[in-house]
């Protein structure tokens, strides 16, 4: 097809002509978007929820207060809470660096940075048991030292912190690039010291890109699945975090539970992306004020 | 003089006893390690094992499970999952532990009676109801057109008794060649649509995906898919010749000396033996070693002729090597993309 080409000459000759076949063109692309979001996205998504409360809100609320449930569901928000926050930091640092100073092996951090991207989950999870379990390198002294990493939470905590690493110094990364370092410069010309410097410069400039990266970490944080699976040891009631307890339930032909457990997570995804729906507005709102 | 001592000692004693009673009324939490179709044996095991060593000792005890393929849970404990008892489904992954760590002894199998295993198995099929395929022995699974689900040998304990059953079969209709036997099980394998890596997995796929003529299948697994999804959808069928399967159970000494559980541990295992321990493992449709507890159950366990491990194939250590190890014979036959 040539449409494409025709189509683009098109809007720039005259922006506000539409022809006849991109009509029939928008209608049924547009249908075809949401035909396969309906299929593909929300079609699952009610899924969960129908599947969940098959046997009334009753089942479905016997499912989440099992003790195991509970459980599960302290576990994930710990490791959020441990994993969100270390990253928060290294994210800022890195990209700040990254973004405002020059130095040798830039390039290899960023590169690093990117890493947990492209490590499938499995791998990540499986160079923790080689640094930490039994045979690996650590092992032997860790056991004479009475100190549990993998299997325990802490093995949960180091592979979730490894796997959201990039997440936030991704979001600032092109964010900080973008604003450059005149504004730091003049607030250091006019005296301010390098911590006043961030917190009333370079901290405002970042703060909904921060936000929206912290979002999406904590959507990852939560929903790990691989890279935890391989280092829990799947103990009920101790290292199940709530997708492995969701794997859990299904294989124990418990499906109501294991779909009220599931749609938790599914709510988490809903929250995720409402959150960044207004982040979003906020900072188009706050870029449309800004002369 | 006698009398007044007498009398002290006499009340040390009895404060001495109340005192052990109070003080040693302790909390211990076991972790069993155990694969994949034995979770609801377990649930209902643990709690009776649980009330039992309350009873005898005043001490409480959780148990806390894990779950999942038998050579992963193996090579969990291996890199250190800390396990005070194992209960897996050969001997042949708690020979892996013995051999690749530290945490327990060489000669686990014969700490405990009928080669450490309490309760054992067997190996049949689950069709759909009605048989429409009309599976009745091994040879209607090489047949062309039929899907075989089984998960994999290598990870899967149980998927390795399902290929040495079907390799006994092979050996005794095709008057025990070897190369014959192989290339049986070949076949069968190529029939195969999809291999999990647990036996649960494979229930799943074949009960809720709805994939596959015929699950290869664990006894009691076959059972509790029956008892769990409806009679009126699936049925277990018997084949001509099986496989005695022994999933074996060992104390892991090392850890559970560490976390002070060694008596505690040891009991657990015990009390598999005991009656009311081999009811419940009945219940849950293994086959009890207990005579008594057999026949009790016998008109829910059809005999089959069974096959050992140890008869036919020489041991669990020669037939890990013979068949499953890397370059064995399972690798020859099975090449996916071929």
């Amino acid at each position: 097809m040539n449409g494409i080409g025709t189509n683009t000459a098109l809007v720039k000759s005259q922006p506000l002509v539409r022809t006849h076949e991109s009509k029939w063109a928008k209608w049924g692309l547009t249908l075809l978007a949401f035909g396969f979001l309906g299929l593909f996205l929300l079609l699952p998504l009610a899924a969960i929820f129908s599947e969940g409360l098959k046997k009334g809100w009753s089942a479905y609320w016997t499912a989440l207060k099992e003790p195991e449930a509970i459980s599960a569901i302290k576990l994930t928000l710990l490791v959020a809470a441990i994993a969100v926050p270390a990253n928060l930091v290294f994210g800022i640092v890195a990209s700040w660096a990254i973004a405002k100073f020059e130095f040798r092996g830039k390039q290899i951090l960023i590169t690093l940075i990117d890493l947990p991207f492209s490590v499938s989950p499995v791998i990540s999870g499986l160079i923790f048991v080689l640094i930490f379990g039994l045979q690996g390198y650590l092992g032997p002294w860790l056991r004479e030292h009475d100190i549990k990493i993998i299997f325990a939470v802490p093995g949960i905590v180091l592979a979730t912190v490894f796997i959201t690493f990039p997440f936030i110094a991704r979001e600032l990364i092109p964010l900080m690039e973008s604003q450059g370092r005149d504004e730091e410069e003049a607030a250091l010309s006019l005296g301010a010291n390098g911590w006043q410097t961030f917190f009333l410069v370079t901290l405002p400039n970042i703060k909904w890109g921060l936000l929206y990266g912290v979002i999406l970490c904590n959507a990852r944080a939560m929903g790990e699945f691989g890279a935890v699976s391989v280092v829990s040891g799947h103990i009920r009631g101790m290292t199940n975090t709530l997708p492995l307890h969701v794997e859990i339930l299904y294989n124990e032909y418990q499906f109501v539970a294991a779909f009220a457990v599931a749609s938790l997570l599914a709510l988490l995804a809903l929250a995720t992306l409402a959150l960044k729906k207004i982040l979003e507005w906020k900072v188009r709102s706050e870029s449309e004020a800004r002369p | 003089m006698t009398g007044l001592s007498f009398r002290v000692i006499a009340v040390a004693v009895i404060f001495a006893v109340l005192g052990a009673f109070t003080a040693v009324a302790a909390e211990f939490e076991l972790l069993n390690v155990s694969y994949d179709p034995t979770r609801e044996l377990y649930t209902e095991f643990n709690a009776a094992f649980a009330k039992h060593w309350k009873g005898k000792t005043g001490d409480s005890v959780t148990i806390k499970q894990s779950h999942g393929g038998s050579g992963k849970q193996a090579r969990s404990v291996i890199d250190g999952l800390e396990a005070d008892v194992v209960t897996l489904a050969l001997a042949g992954d708690i020979d892996a532990i013995a051999q690749k760590s530290d945490v327990l002894p060489k000669d686990w199998l014969k700490k405990l009676p009928n080669n450490s295993a309490p309760y054992t198995s067997t190996i049949n099929f689950l069709v759909r109801k009605g048989n429409p395929k009309g599976i009745k022995d091994w040879d209607d699974l090489v047949k062309d057109g039929v899907s075989v689900i089984t998960p994999n040998p290598k990870t899967s304990g149980g998927a390795r008794w399902n290929y040495l059953a079907a390799w006994a079969f092979a050996l005794k209709k095709y008057g025990n060649s070897e190369e014959k036997a192989q290339e049986f099980v070949g076949k069968l394998f190529k029939n195969v649509e999809v291999l999990d890596s647990g036996a649960r997995g494979s229930t799943t796929t074949f009960t809720e995906r709805g994939i596959g003529d015929v699950l290869i299948s664990w006894e009691n697994e076959a059972f509790l898919a029956i008892k769990e999804l409806g009679a009126d959808k699936f049925e277990a069928v018997y084949p001509s010749l099986s496989i005695l399967a022994e999933p074996s159970v060992a104390l892991v000494d090392r850890n559970a000396q560490k976390k002070g559980n060694l008596d505690v541990a040891k009991a657990y295992l015990e009390y598999l033996y005991t009656p009311e321990g081999q009811e419940i493992a009945a219940k849950n449709f293994y086959r009890p070693r207990d005579p008594k507890v057999a026949e009790k159950f016998k008109e829910k366990f059809p005999a089959v002729e069974l096959v050992t491990i140890d008869q036919s194939f020489g041991g669990w250590a020669k037939a890990q090597k013979v068949h499953f190890a890397n370059g064995g014979i399972f690798d020859q036959i099975y090449q996916p993309s071929k």
